[in-house]
């Protein structure tokens, strides 16, 4: 076990064999792990900011050396611009676009210290939980490439991101639901302090309570008829499609409270009941707007995590390609998809053949053979050479934005024990219905002056509000926790699924297993004994920033080392003891020895990497590297037996790696080789013996196990089509927030129980009290409304961090302080 | 005690006040962020913040 310590920039933990780069951040050296981290620290520092390692929560992500974009300027063209950014009147621009890489407040401060001063830019201001940005700059004064360069070289890429219309219409949603409740709270407010005066008869002059029912019907009218219209709205839809839902009875007892104290106000007889009905709205519609903005909150979240079509499309002049935005594609253009890269419009395929990957539609993770004149549709990655294409649809006519489109709908279905919940309702309305007009006819046997009070009473008491809000309350409540944790609950069934889990699965590569390299077994092929040729490769490695070079952080001496010479991307050179030893691929390390050492059987089998050292003399060894156990890895594993599910891994690795890695994390079940037919299979099999299972993956051969799990968990880091397969999305670099789900999702369910017992337990004992004409109409709605306070209370228990094992909370809580969880390897 | 009769409508009338300019705040696009600005006041603008 060599020494370690932890990047001050990403919070990795690393070797410190390996002297690790200094930099100096408020007057202190600080180490950092690799040279992409220490020159954004560098550059955080000269610009005078260190501040942000102070009033960070969390570290910052992970940096590598190539996923900062190197050009820009595409982003400058008018066409590319067209989609997310909005011109002013004075000139200006406004751009809104995702950040990659933001994670807590201080990197917001970072971002507005470092942008904001910049010649040109008027406002940036970015949202922590969302990453959304708004750029707001004068674009006469500095482009916009030159802003995303900036942001790029601070760590936190720019994705573009357009507000579609659905978001629009969802944003003055939220502002209408917004207003109905100011209207509602305020009126209700005042209407209750008239009713109090009312109540308690403070004025025996009739004509001073004759005014204040006047007030009240005035401040009442637009309560009920504004903020109270959705009720009615869909109280008349409901019963034109005969199916009654929760606001029938709603819509009933507001109206009919209203109405008969309108008709009493004018005939100056009987009761009024505006307070009654102004409270109702006023509750009502707090709960509502609530659980929309939890539900509408997913929905922007997901939405925007889930663009798949590239901004930038390279179009063909003759020869000559040109950057054009997606947008100015027309029908008819050539264009040219590199490899690797999404195609940004539906096209035929000019080339003779073609492969890509279309398992973003289909599933399938291999990536088809297309010949030419197939379709190739936009969204799918080109998997071998350059293609051509002929365009054959764009924008919202492509094959993925019409599916992405049923997708967005599916995404709105409630989930399934809401839905539950409403069918109940539907049974429970029917039977207030019946109960209210059974109270009515009977006392107006009775006392037919009283038959209506008595009937309203029973209409509001029982009123399934918290029956309504119970189950969608917790949802809101849980998602939003998970949310602010790290994970994203993408589609609705996801919580209720993770509480039913019994099975959890993991693929290793890129979800266990994170981009940290360690070694794992070593060859020798010359005279040196094993120490002798880890000496070497470490003195090697040690100048080297590469991140294979922190496998070979060793224990033993250091030799001395001099001429040392990086060939990018094949390995380093240097003279050891006075010879020259080089370390890396086989070729290169080929090249320096003499040609009769035999590479027979010395191929690279699977995703194991090797690497080579060698003298002239020949080959000395050869360096199996292994990938190590993601942060949080293991606490996660130890949380998850604790809530007694059965953990398997599922890799597509050899067996040795997987071995090596379950039997550190100690899980005892793991299958490795496994195809991504072969792991779907596997969840079969497990799914038939009647496990529930929950599969964490990232890749894109994980995509058909991810959407065919009971519930799947993707690696935000992972491939886009991983994401859009799973249920739910994990945004940082920690598995923690996984454990964190499954405890959530157990809490909900346990939540939603109780609150389902109260309603019901709540209604048995009201309703023959207000039956028999016990309860006055104002009684009734402050039971009503304690009965969803409490509900509503009850849900939100579940945003506060559960009473986790001590030594954790600082840990699993996403913002408490830097994590230092040191890891045993 | 004929005061509440004027006092009342006044009230009314603040309480039309508070809405209108409530109406006036959704549309204008302040409700429609409520996370940020919660956090911008721990962000100083000082690049040395109080304290240092």
């Amino acid at each position: 076990m060599t020494p370690t310590t932890h990047c001050f920039h990403c919070g990795d933990e690393f070797s410190t064999e390996q002297a690790p780069t200094l930099v100096t951040i408020d007057g202190h050296a600080r180490e950092f792990c690799s040279g992409a981290c220490a020159r954004i620290g560098r550059l955080i520092s000269a610009r005078g900011l260190d501040d942000f390692y102070r009033f960070r929560t969390d570290p910052a992500g992970r940096v590598s050396g190539t996923a900062t974009h190197s050009d820009w300027t595409s982003y400058d063209r008018a066409g590319v611009q067209r989609e997310f950014v909005a011109a002013e009147d004075d000139g200006s621009h406004r751009a809104q676009f995702l950040l990659e890489g933001v994670h807590c407040a201080a990197c917001v401060w970072l971002i507005e210290s470092a942008v904001a001063p910049l010649d040109g830019v008027l406002d940036i201001a970015v949202d922590p939980v969302t990453t959304r940005t708004n750029l707001h700059w004068a674009s006469d004064r500095i482009p916009l490439s030159q802003i995303f360069e900036h942001l790029s070289a601070l760590g936190f890429t720019p994705v573009p991101y357009t507000q579609d219309a659905a978001e629009a219409a969802r944003r003055d949603e939220r502002r209408q639901a917004l207003r109905r409740l100011a209207v509602a709270g305020l009126g209700m407010m005042q209407v209750m302090s008239f009713a109090v005066a009312l109540y308690l008869g403070a004025w025996s002059d009739p004509a001073i309570g004759e005014y204040l029912r006047l007030i009240s019907l005035l401040v009442a009218t637009p309560v009920v008829l504004y903020a109270g219209a959705p009720f009615f709205r869909s109280a008349w839809l409901g019963i034109r499609t005969r199916s009654l839902g929760m606001d029938v009875p709603v819509a009933l007892a507001i109206g009919g409270a209203w109405s008969a104290s309108v008709y009493n106000t004018f005939t100056g007889q009987g009761e009024v009941y505006f307070d009654s009905a102004t409270m109702f709205v006023f509750f009502l519609t707090g709960a509502r707007y609530l659980e929309m903005a939890g539900r509408h909150r997913a929905l922007s979240l997901s939405a925007a995590l889930s663009t798949h079509v590239p901004r930038v499309a390279h179009r063909l002049r003759g020869a000559v390609a040109e950057t054009v935005g997606t947008l100015e594609l027309e029908t008819g253009d050539q264009i040219l998809v590199h490899p690797g890269q999404a195609v940004p419009a539906d096209g035929r395929l000019r080339d003779r053949r073609a492969s890509v990957h279309e398992s973003l539609l289909t599933g399938e993770s291999t990536p088809v053979a297309k010949r030419q004149g197939d379709q190739v549709i936009a969204g799918s990655v080109n998997g071998g050479q350059p293609i051509h294409l002929t365009v054959t649809a764009t924008g919202a006519n492509t094959v993925l934005a019409q599916i992405s489109g049923l997708s967005t709908t599916a995404a709105g279905n409630k989930p399934r024990l809401v839905a539950t919940a409403d069918r109940i309702a539907r049974y429970f309305v029917a039977a207030v219905l019946c109960i209210a007009g059974a109270t009515y006819a009977g006392w107006y046997g009775l006392a037919p002056e009283r038959a209506f009070e008595v009937a309203l009473s029973v209409l509001v008491v029982t009123c399934p509000c918290a029956l309504a809000l119970a189950t969608p309350a917790v949802f809101t409540v849980a998602t939003s926790a998970l949310a602010g944790r790290g994970l994203l609950l993408r589609q609705p069934g996801a919580l209720q699924a993770m509480s039913e889990v019994t099975s959890v699965v993991f693929d290793k590569t890129g979800t266990l297993t994170g981009d940290e390299i360690a070694l794992a077994q070593v060859e020798l092929f010359g005279a040196l004994d094993e120490q002798q040729a880890l000496a070497i490769a470490s003195a090697l490695e040690s100048r080297s920033e590469h991140p294979i070079a922190r496998a070979f952080a060793q224990s033993t001496a250091t030799a001395e080392i001099s001429d040392f010479n990086v060939s990018q991307g094949a390995g380093v050179e240097a003279r050891v003891d006075g010879q020259t030893w080089r370390i890396g691929s086989y070729a290169y390390v080929d090249a320096l020895t003499a040609a009769e050492t035999s590479c027979a059987g010395w191929q690279e089998t699977g995703d194991q990497r090797y690497v080579y050292l060698g003298s002239q003399e020949g080959l000395a060894a050869r360096f199996a590297l292994t990938e190590r156990p993601r942060p949080g890895a293991d606490e996660v594993v130890e949380r998850l037996s604790a809530l007694g599910l059965e953990l398997q891994i599922a890799s597509g690795d050899t067996a040795g790696p997987v071995q090596r890695l379950a039997h550190s994390l100690g899980i005892a079940q793991y299958h490795a080789g496994l195809k991504p037919e072969d792991k779907l299979e596997f969840l079969h099999a497990l799914q038939a013996r009647g496990e529930r299972a929950l599969m964490v993956g990232d890749g894109i051969n994980d995509s058909p196990v991810l959407a065919g799990a009971d519930v799947s968990i993707a690696m935000g880091a992972g491939t886009a089509l991983a994401r859009h397969t799973a249920d739910s999305v994990l945004l940082g670099n920690s598995l923690l927030p996984v454990a964190d789900a499954l405890e959530t999702s157990r809490r909900a369910m346990g939540i939603v129980r109780q609150n389902l017992t109260w309603a019901i337990g709540y209604n048995l004992l009201a309703v023959p009290l207000a039956a028999t004409g016990m309860l006055a109409p104002w009684m009734a709605a402050l039971g009503m409304s304690a009965s969803s306070l409490l509900v509503t209370g009850n849900a939100l228990r579940l945003g506060r961090a559960p009473a986790a094992p001590a030594s954790k909370t600082a840990s699993t809580s996403s913002c408490c302080a830097t994590r230092k969880s040191a890891l045993p390897i | 005690m004929n005061i509440i009769f004027y006092l009342i409508p006044l009230g009314l009338v603040l309480l039309l006040a508070a809405i209108a300019a409530f109406f006036w705040a959704t549309r204008s696009g302040q409700f429609d962020d409520l996370d940020t600005p919660a956090w911008r006041i721990i962000l100083d603008d000082e690049k040395r913040p109080p304290g240092d």
